[in-house]
């Protein structure tokens, strides 16, 4: 049973290292990990996939919370949440007929066409992960060049709270997140 | 008031009431070095960078302040890296300073480039490499709050040169830290009513105390809980000085080479109340065979602490003086004398096992010579030891009456770290009497560091216990390997002369009477001494008993052959009574 985590982190150089490394050491088994930026600079963000069967995700949470540059870490797995995976995908276009069809199944699965040439075309899809695998299971036939996925992003619906604690902490040391956040960051 | 990076550094490390710094120069540092004495701070040059950090270890350990270390860039850096886990494994806060090539360099390989924030990373509790001089101040200043916050740790700061050397203007940081350490967690209510009730309805209850005790300096608090409860305590190597050794209650050492009193007693009991210990596995022996019968309560700051090794029915994740308050406060006053009585039972058999009670004939058994050493001192020296044999037989033999005054490497295990930590405890405690209890093998792995001693004027006393082998790896091959003594025997340099070449006085005792005149000696000398004691490599005598055998249960300890009769009257051995 997959867990979900949000770390919300300082973005400091070497943080990524830091939680990479604490997985190594203690031998988590990670299905996933994304990072990126937040609406507030000095913030970035990480949704980390865990294979309960495999690894703890109580024993992940406890230890990314010992790191000084974790400001919070949560387990959203029984919040109603978004949960997105992305995808872009290059597909081999034979001839005409393969091209409809490429592009039908791209429709019918809400998928975007952003790159076609004369024999291949690139479609981005984002959504839930089972909506991405069986999109790729359609398109398998007619052979997938290539595939990149980023992993699960995550956010949980419809609470109007803005950040927890550590965060504002965070901020307050930090002049606050109008003023353009850490010292830290470059 | 403009400044240097070098300026600042010692200007920082003034404002954080650093007094000492163990460490030395090299080409990625001595920008750093170059303006010391003008802040006032005492540079304790040691001969191997290894030292410093566990000289930095012990002066933290020995005075609940944080010890400084500094090194050269690359082989200066990576020689600290032993010292550093050993500070990392037993939650001991040193910050540690070393220089690093220059900024426009880094990364190509330039001589003594060694990426030592990389390499310390799982090792230090945080580390920096600040690259902007204006960051500097405060990233001093956050490195002590991180060492000794919350569960303290070893924090590194890597330097480049031309940050050493650049200039600015001094601003002393004010205000939060920009790492604040995480608020402590407040105790959940309706944990504490479990654990409440959980105390309340015990019948056999036994309290577990680790570092975190000393930690938190919750000793008081612990007495006055175990009383109120009646309830015995057993310590971890780590957590010896936390609870009174000749307290009516205390049962000893836990695990692997603890006291039988103490093992017997944890298995069976019906309640155990883990305070600031971790459940490391030379404690519990065969984890899934430990005190199957006991209800476990674990109060730790470190929440990865809590279920990581034994499942625990009740966790207080916070402040232990704040949870010994809260749970104190509720429980009810509780009297267990049958369980006090099985236990004075253990404590009567275990004494007929003792080796105190074997007079030696023409040899010298090591727990002997700890007794003499405790009984000379009267139990109020602070004690270092080496790692192996010699360790296990100065934590037995050495009844720890207040805190910090036994110090050990525990959870990393770092032979060598025995005369260095002495001299950081030593400068820690000018007044106090420092014993190094090593082993043969341990001591050569620092025994450069007596030219450190002579500089220093140190008067630390060496008791060096000489079995000519590698004791307890050999220990183990006697009673695991088939007695096949693969690489454990030990050619040995004439220790005696070898310290009278460094100026140190020194005593040689191969027997009983030898020992107390050695012993007596040593301490009427003003200046670093050592006492070689020559003991046998075989025997019974000569192995580390009780053993709990590695994957056994702490109740299939190994015991010495017990003598017949009933034990003379004298101090109980372990207790100091």
């Amino acid at each position: 049973m997959d867990r979900t985590l949000i770390a919300t982190v300082a973005d400091r150089p070497g943080v990524l290292n830091r939680v990479a490394s604490l997985f190594r050491r203690r031998a988590f088994n990670i299905e996933s990990l994304t990072v990126g930026h937040t609406e507030r600079s000095g913030i970035s963000r990480m949704t980390i996939v865990v294979d309960s069967r495999r690894t703890d995700a109580v024993k992940v949470a406890q230890n990314l919370r010992k790191l000084v540059d974790v400001l919070d870490v949560e387990d959203i797995t029984e919040r109603p949440s978004v949960l997105h995976d992305l995808a872009l995908i290059k597909i081999r276009i034979r001839d005409l007929a393969a091209r409809s069809e490429v592009l039908r199944i791209a429709e019918s699965f809400q998928a975007r066409l952003v790159d076609m040439c004369s024999r291949t075309a690139v479609i981005e899809i984002a959504g839930s992960e089972g909506k991405i695998d069986t999109m790729v299971e359609a398109l398998r036939g007619h052979g997938i060049l290539e595939m990149v996925r980023t992993g699960r992003v995550a956010m949980v619906r419809g609470v109007l709270e803005r950040g927890t604690d550590p965060v504002s902490l965070f901020d307050a040391q930090n002049g606050g997140p109008e003023e353009g956040g850490s010292k830290w960051q470059r | 008031m403009r400044k240097t990076g070098a300026e600042i550094v010692w200007e920082m490390l003034r404002r954080e009431g650093v007094e000492v710094v163990f460490g030395i120069p090299g080409g990625g540092i001595m920008h750093t070095y170059h303006p010391r004495r003008d802040y006032g701070i005492h540079h304790v040059l040691v001969r191997h960078e290894q030292s410093a950090a566990h000289a930095a270890d012990g002066y933290a350990r020995a005075s609940g302040r944080v010890g400084v270390a500094i090194a050269t860039s690359g082989p200066g850096a990576t020689n600290l890296v032993t010292g550093i886990a050993t500070a990392m494994m037993d939650s001991s806060p040193i910050v540690c300073i070393t220089g690093q090539v220059g900024t426009p360099v880094l990364g190509t390989d330039a001589f003594q480039e060694a990426d030592i924030t990389g390499i310390t990373l799982p090792i230090t509790k945080h580390n920096f490499l600040v690259t902007e001089i204006d960051e500097l101040a405060g990233t001093i200043r956050d490195a002590f709050e991180i060492a000794r916050s919350g569960r303290p740790g070893p924090v590194l700061i890597d330097l480049p040169s031309d940050v050493q050397m650049a200039e600015a203007e001094f601003i002393a940081p004010v205000g939060p830290t920009t790492y604040a350490p995480r608020p402590a967690p407040t105790l959940d209510s309706n944990a504490l009513d479990r654990a409440t009730r959980l105390i309340d309805r015990a019948h056999r209850p036994v309290i577990l105390a680790g570092r975190g005790v000393l930690l938190s300096r919750t000793g008081d608090e612990l007495a006055a809980f175990a009383e109120k409860t009646d309830t015995p305590v057993a310590v971890t190597l780590l957590g010896k000085g936390a609870f009174s050794p000749s307290h009516r209650l205390f049962l000893g050492m836990m695990g692997m080479h603890g006291h039988p009193t103490a093992n017997y007693a944890i298995q069976e009991a019906d309640l155990l109340i883990a305070l600031g210990m971790r459940f490391d596995d030379r404690v519990t022996g065969n984890p899934s065979a430990y005190a199957v019968q006991a209800r476990k309560i674990h109060v730790d700051i470190d929440e990865a602490e809590i279920d990581k090794v034994i499942a625990t029915d009740v966790a207080l994740h916070g402040d232990l003086r704040s949870a010994l308050a809260m749970i104190g406060s509720r429980v009810r006053t509780a009297s267990h004398d049958a369980w006090i009585e099985r236990i004075e039972e253990w404590r009567g058999n275990a004494a007929r096992h003792d080796a105190l009670h074997r007079v030696p004939a023409a040899d010298l058994p090591a727990p002997h010579i700890i007794d003499e050493i405790y009984a000379a001192t009267e139990g109020d020296a602070v004690i270092v030891t080496d790692v192996g044999q010699n360790q296990m037989w100065a934590a037995q033999y050495y009844a720890t009456k207040s805190a910090r005054a036994f110090l050990s490497s525990g959870g990393l295990g770092a032979m060598g770290f025995g005369l260095p930590a002495a001299i950081g405890a030593q400068i820690a405690r000018p007044d106090d009497e420092v014993w190094a209890i090593v082993g043969d093998g341990g001591f050569q792995m620092s025994l450069h560091e007596l030219a450190t001693l002579v500089q220093e004027r140190l008067p630390v006393r060496i008791a060096l216990i000489n079995n000519r082998c590698l004791g307890m790896v050999r220990q183990w091959q006697t009673m695991f390997y088939d007695r096949r003594y693969e690489a454990t025997d030990l050619w040995n340099p004439d220790f005696v002369r070898l310290a009278g070449a460094y100026g140190i006085e020194a005593y040689r005792a191969t027997d009983l009477d030898g020992a107390r005149a050695g012993i007596a000696e040593a301490r009427s000398v003003r200046g670093p001494v050592l006492i070689e004691f020559e003991v046998a490599r075989d025997g019974e005598l000569s192995d580390v008993y009780p053993m709990v055998p590695r994957g056994a249960a702490l109740d299939e300890m190994i015991h010495r052959t017990p003598v017949a009769a009933a034990p003379v009257a004298g101090r109980l051995p372990w207790t100091g009574r």
